[in-house]
């Protein structure tokens, strides 16, 4: 080792120089979440969200309530033109004598007016030997031999006219008429015809339901342009976007407050539990089994009662309540089995022994590190939380009609599934699209909050 | 501790290396012993439930080899003891293995039963009973089980609901309120096949009230031998109908199996029917119809475009119920008010809720309390009878609603509470029910959605303005609707008081004379609707799907229904 | 050891008494008749009723005969099916559930921790992502989408394949297991996926870890010995209520795949206000879970050596 080997230091060069501004705990974090795109879009998604709920209705004014019966369940795609016609009036129908012959089924069928939604009338021939008829209609062409679709009525009496007005949507309807014998059993033959039902509207029921700017120029017979309904509308024929922004506004309320709280008042429970052990520990873990026990369904009941909401209010706050009263030992058990294993840790006997705090040894140690399942409960706390809400609304506990929420529009779309899809599929996604990008921000949250984790990325 | 300041700069990404083959290899025997394990839990399981009997036997709708159809029912029967039952399965499974002394025929007409024949007149009579009738453990059918049978049911002991059924017979109401000994109910057996029965007073309909459940007979010895739990399971119970229950897994099935001890058993075709599954989901019932394991499915709106898409053999029935909004009459009430109710009943729109809300075919727009299949005089109660028309009037309804705003003092009025319960079915129409009369009439309506007994509960005490509520048939007459809104009538839920409808029930209760019963029922349908004591909304009815190899199902509106005893397999016609 | 098992299982049944005295008082306070019908009950019917079920006692009497048949094993009878036991019904019904129940929580369990070290071990890389987009879609979906969308696919498999694959409702073989208990599990499984996978993480960045890492141990053999273990440890955490949580929670997957099983009853009991099927499956569900807990942490201080009974 040489003299050369060493040489003192100029006292005015800068030694210590930080290649980065000192960042406090929370300024990490936000950069890490930052870097973390997944993460971040999903903070996004989650503020479009609460914007789509709160801010939306601005900009899309259609009342959520408002029930347009003309045109249910519809999907966005189906054709937006109307015919207007003239109000409905009752229909006496036609009679007519039986005819000499040996036919049994009618001989002509035919439409009287135009085939519209408000109402489809025919009227056919008689048959000699009938007693009466039955009229039938399919949704698919029915080939010979098969059944005839749905039976929508029986006529007797000479009257040979049915007029249709059940739920008759704007699509092709294969009408058939089937003569009775004097016994009132179907002959084997039909007549079947072909309809094209159009979707039609009155000039007043257009003015009411705001389909045209210039009421003027509606005139019976020409065609107008309904509004479009961008996700469809609903079995009452309520907009499905309008719809899905009130339900937002309930879902996420529910979805986001009360794991919130219950995953915090687990945590704190459960820490408590964790840290302090022996017969404290015993004796509130008893407590959190007794209240994991407890009937839901019931509790839920008398919180309503307790609160004194009477009927047809909303029962939203009862339910959060509820929620988190009956929900935080989840969270507490995870969050005391966390403790347990980390206070076995070597850091935390080290920064014991370093005489720290119990306060700061749970918030700086244990807490941190138990951050991870909190996350994972809360992000999976979110969907159960919605659903329960639907749950609790459909049995008539939870938000009361005809006020909206995700999961009850869930419920409602479930029946119709095969139908009439969109009134299932698009509730469901605003659903999942929100809890994935939960699930993506707790990871990030996560990722960005426990300094052992950044290098994971 | 410098490096936690760096967050920015290229992480040494120390665990993205390569995927160790090792931990991979590792996890996946992990996973074949996950596998195997399940594997062995799941043949374990299957074990333990093949030894036990809880098991569905995986039949086809329709079996040929051993002559039995497949079915569902909604629910578990919660009470196969005649004297006590109230729900339809109860009564559905009843009427296939028990008879009373009348019972229902193939085109809904009642026929002789237990019963070979009867002489009545007005307040009593005697029933023969036929000596070739056995109970299912071969011993026979007595006069003596019709009287044990009805005096259990009044013995106030036994506590049964239906009791009031059994109220036309003499004493039989004052012994139900323990006034009397049950022998002084008048029904008497003078010989083991003869029965004689007095009655209360004249009832001209008593002879249909004998094939409904509660008037079935009850073997007293057997029925002493049970222990108090006759009724309980398929060992705690005879039959004397042309069907026996083989099996009952509660909560799973019943199995019905062809009665040899059944005295017209020649009539009967079926070896089987099998209640295979308890269901009451209507997709699920539909799925199990659409691989063929079930020969009967109900339809709703919902499914409805399924079940014509596959083409399948669609009909429609009519069951008999109607269903109303009951206005709630306690003077405490704005639904008191006449020109309210007025108003309600003006915009009040029963063809737009059946074709627009309810969207399924069967249902009829509601006109009067009575619905179309009650006979009347000759035919039918409402050719003779139709009632008077109802017209929509928004206009009228808005003067009478400021007539009412006026009586009442008031310059709005406070919002409405609709009760209604948790079913999908009541949830659409009570928000169609809310938007109507906001829009049309500016009345703001609260929905009060109550699960089952909190709902029944409210409805007793009267805590509601408007209740959606309906009405099935107990007997086939026009008084089981008529008398329904008479003042002491307990189901009548909003208290309406009319002296006049009161007056005219009471005829219809005692007159023997058809014209004067269905006049005075014709009063009643006129008061109903003039003084809005009710909205009618619709009678229901149903559709549904049924195999086309099954024939001979009955269907009616009062009685068991469907009813499965004459029915039988044809061979599949062109499938 | 077993001092310490008989302690618990005090406390259990202290916690159980609880749950009885808590729930039976609520239900007796609950707006709602349970005898009443929808057709009206006359007041001579309806005390001739009361009479018979005791409802006509006041109530401190009713909660004493109540616990004292409790204590015997008597849960009373049911309301709605008059002639069944209590204790008949869920003799018959809850191993049904339990079945169901115990099949869903292996599918849910072995699955879980399967996937979640799968996710764990290829992290960032493709099978994790498809997996937890999977899980995500696992849990926003509710159960009873699940449930129907489950019996379509049956319906349609069997008519395409012209015979009975597997059965589309009923209950009795394996075969009529198989797709509830997939349905019932398939949330609890995507919960524990994620939990599982989190927790592997963490560990891979403890201390232990690192040390025997750095000792040269084999990768495979820190992955099975040092992480899966005790990785596993909140999933077990989690397990407990779980249980009850699926055997209890069955009621929709019971009531589309028409299963037999308690889920059923006690959902139709709330309703009913039948309060003997509510006071003894609450009770019944009470002790089962309490005695799940208990086991759950017997099998934590077995998985891990660190965690002592006391």
């Amino acid at each position: 080792m040489s003299e050369l080997s060493f040489k003192p230091v100029s006292l005015g060069a800068d030694v210590e120089q930080r290649s980065r501004p000192s960042l406090s705990y929370w300024q990490d974090a936000w950069l890490r979440l930052q870097a973390n795109k997944r993460a971040f879009v999903s903070l996004f998604v989650v503020v479009g969200m609460v914007l789509f709920a709160f801010v939306g209705p601005v900009f899309w004014r259609i009342d959520p309530h408002a029930q347009d019966l003309d045109q249910t369940s519809k999907p966005p795609w189906e054709d937006r033109r109307a015919l207007i016609v003239a109000p409905y009036q009752p229909w006496s129908g036609v009679s007519a004598s039986s005819p000499e012959g040996d036919y049994v089924a009618p001989r002509s069928l035919e439409i009287v007016g135009d085939a519209t939604t408000t109402f489809v009338r025919l009227v056919w021939d008689p048959v000699p030997v009938a007693s009466g008829y039955r009229i039938y209609r399919q949704i698919v062409e029915p080939q010979s031999g098969e059944p005839l679709g749905l039976p929508l009525g029986t006529v007797h009496d000479g009257s040979v006219s049915f007029e249709d007005r059940l739920d008759i949507r704007p699509r092709t309807y294969w009408y058939s008429v089937v003569a009775l014998d004097e016994r009132g059993e179907e002959f084997p033959e039909a007549t079947t015809i072909e309809v094209e039902a159009v979707f039609a509207t009155t000039v007043a029921n257009a003015i009411e339901r705001g389909y045209v700017s210039n009421p003027e120029s509606l005139s019976v017979g020409s065609t107008i342009h309904v509004p479009l309904h961008p996700f469809g509308t609903d079995y009452l024929g309520r907009d499905m976007l309008a719809r899905l922004m009130e339900g937002a506004r309930i879902s996420l309320f529910i979805g986001i407050v009360a794991p919130f709280l219950f995953v915090i008042a687990g945590v704190v429970y459960g820490s408590i539990a964790g840290f302090l052990g022996g017969n404290l520990d015993h004796v509130l873990m008893r407590f959190a089994d007794f209240v994991i026990a407890l009937p839901f369904l019931l509790f839920m009941i008398l919180f309503k009662l307790l609160f004194g909401i009477g009927p047809g209010e909303s029962g939203i706050l009862p339910m959060l309540v509820a929620l988190v009263l009956l929900s935080w030992p989840g969270a507490a058990r995870l969050v005391r089995g966390e403790i347990l294993k980390i206070r076995e840790e070597g850091y935390v006997d080290a920064s014991r022994l370093l005489g720290t705090h119990t306060s700061r040894l749970i918030m700086r140690h244990m807490i941190p590190n138990t951050m991870g399942v909190v996350l994972v409960t809360f992000t999976f706390a979110v969907p159960s939380a919605i659903f329960t809400e639907a749950f609790l609304s459909f049995i008539g506990m939870g938000v009361t009609a005809p006020t909206a929420s995700w999961g009850s529009m869930c419920n409602d779309g479930i029946k119709t599934m095969e139908s009439t899809p969109h009134e299932l599929i698009f509730p469901a996604l605003f659903i999942s699209v929100t809890v994935l990008a939960f699930n993506l921000l707790g990871d990030g949250l996560r990722d960005a909050l426990d300094a052992r984790m950044r290098y994971g990325e | 501790m410098s490096d936690t300041l760096i967050p920015s700069s290229p992480p040494a990404k120390p665990f993205k290396e390569e995927v160790s083959r090792g931990s991979a290899w590792q996890l996946a025997k992990y996973a074949l012993v996950g596998l195997l394990f399940f594997v062995v839990l799941l043949a374990l399981l299957g074990l333990v439930t093949a030894n036990s009997a809880a098991g569905t036997r995986s039949t086809s709708a329709v079996d040929y080899a051993t002559n039995t159809i497949t079915l569902t029912l909604s629910s578990e029967p919660p009470q196969l003891n005649s004297t006590r039952s109230t729900d339809m399965v109860s009564g559905m499974v009843l009427g296939h293995v028990m008879e009373g002394l009348l019972r229902f025929g193939p085109d809904n007409n009642l026929i002789p039963g237990i019963a070979e024949s009867w002489e009545l007149d007005e307040l009593g009579g005697t029933f023969r009973i036929r000596s070739d009738a056995y109970w299912s453990n071969g011993t026979q059918v007595t006069a003596h089980d019709f009287v044990f049978a009805w005096q259990t049911a009044v013995n106030p002991e036994t506590a049964s609901q239906y009791a009031f059924i059994l109220f036309p017979i003499k004493n039989g109401q004052r012994i139900n309120e323990g006034e009397l000994p049950i022998e002084e109910l008048g029904a008497r057996a003078l010989d083991d096949f003869t029965l004689e029965v007095e009655l209360e007073q004249a009832t001209p309909y008593f002879l249909k009230l004998l094939a409904f459940f509660t008037y079935y007979p009850i073997n007293k010895e057997f029925y002493l031998s049970t222990g108090g739990r006759y009724g309980a399971d398929a060992e705690d119970l005879i039959y004397n109908g042309p069907f026996r229950i083989a099996s009952w897994v509660h909560g799973a099935s019943v199995r019905l199996e062809k009665n040899e001890y059944y005295w017209n058993r020649d009539e009967t075709k079926l070896d089987a029917i099998d209640f295979a599954y308890i269901l009451n989901d209507a997709n699920a019932v539909l799925n199990l119809f659409a691989t063929r394991k079930i020969v009967f499915a109900g339809l709703n709106s919902e499914n409805l475009d399924r079940a014509l898409k596959n083409r399948w053999r669609i009909q429609e029935h009519v069951d008999g119920s109607v269903f109303f909004l009951e206005l709630n009459h306690r003077p405490d009430r704005l639904t008191s008010n006449y020109n309210l109710r007025k108003a309600l009943q003006l915009v009040h729109d029963p063809a737009e809720l059946v074709y627009k809300v309810m969207k399924l075919p069967g249902n009829l727009p509601g006109e009067s309390i009575f619905p179309v299949w009650l006979r009347g005089v000759h035919g039918s109660f409402r050719d003779e009878y139709p009632g008077p028309r109802f017209v929509q009037d928004e206009v009228k309804a808005r003067e009478h609603l400021a007539m009412a705003l006026d009586e009442l003092g008031l310059d709005e009025l406070p919002p409405l509470m609709f009760l209604t319960g948790d079913n999908p079915v009541s949830n659409k129409q009570s928000e169609y029910y809310q938007r109507l009369y906001k829009e049309k009439l500016g009345i703001e309506v609260k929905i009060d959605k109550q699960i089952f007994k909190q709902r029944l509960a409210k409805m007793t005490s009267g805590d509601f303005d408007i209740v959606a509520a309906g009405w099935g048939p107990d007997y086939d007459d026009v008084l089981t609707f008529g008398d329904l809104f008479a003042s002491w009538n307990a189901n009548n839920r909003g208290r309406y008081e009319n002296p006049e409808l009161d007056k005219h029930v009471a005829i219809a209760q005692s007159s023997s004379d058809p014209v004067e019963r269905m006049e005075a029922m014709d009063q009643v349908q006129k008061i109903l609707h003039d003084d809005v004591a009710i909205l009618v909304q619709y009678e229901r009815g149903s559709v549904y799907v049924s195999d086309s190899r099954v024939k001979g199902v009955s269907r009616r509106a009062v009685g068991t229904d469907p009813d499965y005893t004459r029915a039988y397999i044809v061979q599949e016609e062109n499938e | 050891m077993i001092r310490y098992v008989l302690w618990r299982l005090l406390q259990g049944v202290i916690t159980v008494w609880f749950i009885a005295t808590a729930t039976f008082f609520v239900m007796h306070n609950l707006p709602g008749d349970p005898l009443a019908d929808e057709k009206a009950v006359s007041p001579e019917i309806r005390e001739n009723l009361e009479k018979k079920l005791g409802l006509d006692k006041p109530i401190v009497v009713q909660y004493g005969l109540y616990m004292w048949n409790m204590v015997q094993g008597d849960f009373g009878l049911s309301f709605t099916e008059e002639n069944r036991e209590v204790n008949a019904i869920i003799r018959d019904h809850f191993p049904v559930s339990a079945i169901l129940g115990v099949l869903a929580i292996v599918i849910a369990g072995v699955g879980g921790i399967l996937w979640g070290a799968l996710t764990a071990l290829y992290r960032n890389r493709w099978p994790d992502v498809v997996i937890i987009l999977l899980v995500i879609l696992g849990i926003s979906v509710p159960s009873f989408v699940f449930a129907t969308v489950g019996q379509l696919a049956l319906v349609t498999i069997n008519n395409i394949a012209g015979f009975q694959v597997l059965p589309v409702a009923g209950w009795g073989t394996v075969a009529h297991m198989l797709v509830p208990a997939l349905v019932l599990g398939l949330g609890t499984m995507a919960f524990l996926t994620r939990l599982m996978r989190t927790s592997m993480l963490e560990i891979v960045s403890s201390d232990f870890v690192r040390t025997a890492k750095a000792k040269g141990v084999p990768t495979a053999q820190i992955f099975s010995r040092h992480q899966l273990r005790n990785a596993v440890l909140p999933v077990i955490t989690v397990l407990g209520p779980s249980i009850a949580g699926i055997t209890t929670g069955g009621f929709v997957v019971e009531n589309v795949f028409g299963i037999p099983g308690l889920g059923r009853y006690f959902v139709l009991a709330v309703q009913q206000n039948d309060y003997g099927v509510i006071m003894g499956t609450t009770v019944f569900y009470g002790a089962f879970l309490v005695l799940m807990v208990i086991l759950v942490d017997i099998l934590y201080a077995v998985v891990d050596p660190r965690v002592r009974l006391e």
